[in-house]
């Protein structure tokens, strides 16, 4: 097994009085899925933060590389090579696919003080990258983003973090507000950067999307790793009873099979949601 | 701003319209402003012929949308970036006074006068941009505030120094030539010079050079933006300064030009100037618009504003005429913009 990317040690944070997260101790790997499981306020969106620099751990380390590492800010974690990618991509409607693409690093051409943008090249590099990742259907770089549908807008955030050398790509919740085929797209997409050797933070709830793409799997419960395992080491059913916290998920689970052998293999919505 | 139909990106399939086809002109975001102007000059030509279009007809709205672009644009890009400057109603005034008092009323070098009024105007928009940064009140309030104290203190000062809320300034030479004379001993203010030459500037600035790209991302998501690396307060300072330096500057000119400088007046350039930006296809909550846009909410404001003269209407009824055109264009911005949004997925779909 190769040497983890990015660990954390006995990572702690309170906000005042509240403690929200404790001992947590995980790590991630080059070309593997960490998928972080939990139910709404388990403490995803605060380790998150802290990974990305938004919040520093009240104690414990992160390492990175083996080195010991602060992120002070998120720009230093983004230059430490950790990306993250929020549910709306974090792109912007109004902008066309190149020029969001590239804020902030936009390609010039000219000289002097008459270097001008350079939107042939942008567009030709930005609709490149969202190819490679495989999402095909993109093929102008002048469109809006916000003409983009969900999940070509988190592709398009995920080739842009990959393409600027990301080496840990955190995704923050990506096929939560996506249908069932938009979410495909968006696991492909993990999958493919995966296939070139990042490591991937995916957070979700839902653990049909987890298991479809995760080498390694912790569920977060009430600020604490309540469980670490690895691919094939346990279910669905296993893992939806230790975010739920209890045996009561089980028996809904069972439910849920029996409906959706009678519908079709649909799951009822009001349920999955 | 690019209209380069060779360089297609990558990938692109042949069969796609062209860039310069009707429906992506009209997905720009100036088509609205565009069409407005259209619509304007074929009713004021169709109710007072086309006096307006003659020469002097022409210089009295020209003149109008110089003073009144070179305070829009900048306004506009605030817009743009997602913030508002109210404060350059008082800016107007401000700039006027001070170029008088020093040039006027102490008999100081215009050049000094100048010098100084330009400082101010810079003094101003770093009050004004560092607390829209350091503190989390709206941009509106902020400048709202400033907006009062500038003309207090205008006031104040002014009749502390001169007695007088008028004051007279004589200028003669380069000076005159070049802020504040007629062009070719006509009716077309020098303005107009400084107008067209700050656009192309600004188009540049902002279509581009990569920065204005920056200006764009502030608007759609400044928490994005920021995180992109686009250093959002330095460019936040940067716009306020430039919009109450223009708008000092725009007082400073009618000072030179008309020989005198009142503590009145200058108001109307808070809402002018938001109209011809909203006109000119801006979207007020930020992250889209175009100078070209602007340029053209300008002109289209200075013939309404004007070319009622031209007609047989009562000058009253502008203000009518204003206020339909700006829902009428805000309404047709809003549909390209929609149509900037979805048309090309359509077209992708075959």
């Amino acid at each position: 097994m190769t040497a983890p990317i990015l660990a954390l040690k006995n990572i702690n944070k309170s906000f005042g009085p509240i403690d929200v997260l404790h001992d947590i101790n995980l790590e991630v790997r080059p070309g593997e899925v960490l998928c972080l499981l939990g139910d709404n306020g388990a403490g995803k969106s605060t380790l998150i933060k802290i990974l990305s620099g938004v919040h520093q751990p009240t104690t414990g380390t992160i390492e990175l590389d083996g080195k010991e590492v602060t992120f002070p800010a998120p720009r230093v974690a983004q230059e430490a090579g950790i990306s993250t990618v929020h549910q709306f991509g974090g792109t912007f409607p109004l902008m066309s696919i190149g020029r969001s693409f590239f804020v902030g690093v936009e390609p010039t051409k000219g000289w002097g003080p008459f270097k001008i943008y350079d939107r042939a090249r942008a567009n030709a590099i930005a609709v490149k990258a969202v190819q490679d990742m495989g999402i095909t259907r993109i093929t102008d770089g002048d469109r809006l983003v916000g003409g983009l549908s969900g999940g070509e807008r988190q592709s398009l955030a995920i080739a842009r973090a990959v393409h600027f050398g990301a080496r840990v790509l955190i995704l923050d919740e990506p096929t939560a507000a996506l249908g069932v085929k938009q979410a495909t797209h968006v696991l492909r997409i993990v999958n493919e950067a995966k296939r070139r050797g990042l490591a991937v933070i995916f957070i979700t709830h839902q653990v049909m999307h987890a298991m479809a793409v995760g080498d390694h799997f912790a569920v977060l419960i009430r600020g604490a790793v309540a469980a670490d395992f690895r691919k094939g080491e346990k279910t669905r059913e296993e893992i939806t009873d230790l975010m739920a916290g209890g045996a009561s998920m089980a028996s809904l689970e069972a439910e849920i099979e029996g409906y959706m052998a009678t519908h079709d293999g649909h799951p009822p919505q009001a349920v999955q949601a | 701003m690019t209209s380069t139909t060779a360089s297609r990106p990558v990938g692109a399939k042949p069969a796609q319209g062209s860039n310069l086809s009707l429906g992506s002109l009209l997905r720009r975001p100036e088509a609205g402003a565009f069409l407005g102007l259209l619509a304007v000059l074929i009713f004021f030509a169709a109710f007072g012929g086309l006096t307006f279009l003659k020469p002097a007809g022409m210089s009295s709205w020209l003149n109008v949308a110089a003073n009144l672009g070179i305070i829009a644009i900048p306004v506009g890009l605030l817009m743009i970036a997602g913030e508002l400057d109210i404060s350059v109603g008082a800016m107007v005034p401000f700039g006027a006074m001070t170029v008088a008092v020093i040039s006027g009323h102490y008999g100081m070098s215009i050049w000094l006068g100048i010098a100084v009024t330009m400082a101010f105007g810079v003094t101003v928009g770093l009050i004004n941009g560092y607390m829209v940064i350091r503190t989390a009140v709206p941009s509106l309030i902020v400048t709202l505030g400033s907006l009062f104290a500038v003309q207090g203190i205008v006031l104040g000062l002014t009749v502390l120094i001169t007695k007088s809320t008028s004051v007279a300034l004589t200028v003669d030479g380069p000076a005159k030539v070049i802020f504040g004379d007629f062009l070719f001993g006509g009716q077309l203010q020098v303005m107009v010079i400084w107008w067209l030459v700050l656009t192309a500037a600004y188009v540049f600035f902002i279509h581009f050079s990569p920065k204005g790209n920056w200006i764009f991302a502030m608007g759609g998501d400044k928490v994005s933006a920021r995180n992109a690396g686009i250093p959002t307060d330095r460019m936040t300072i940067v716009l306020f300064v430039l919009s109450s330096t223009s708008a000092a500057f725009v007082g400073m000119c009618q000072a030179i030009l008309y020989n005198s400088a009142q503590v009145a007046g200058g108001q109307s350039f808070i809402f002018n100037s938001i109209i011809s930006v909203v006109v000119g296809g801006v979207l007020l909550t930020g992250g889209f618009g175009s100078v070209v846009g602007i340029f053209f909410g300008t002109i289209t404001f200075a013939i309404v504003n004007q070319g009622i003269y031209y007609t047989d209407f009562d000058r009253n009824w502008s203000a009518l005429i204003i206020g339909v055109l700006l829902l009428l264009a805000v309404l047709m911005n809003n549909t390209f913009r929609k149509m900037a949004l979805s048309a090309t997925t359509k077209k992708k779909g075959a």
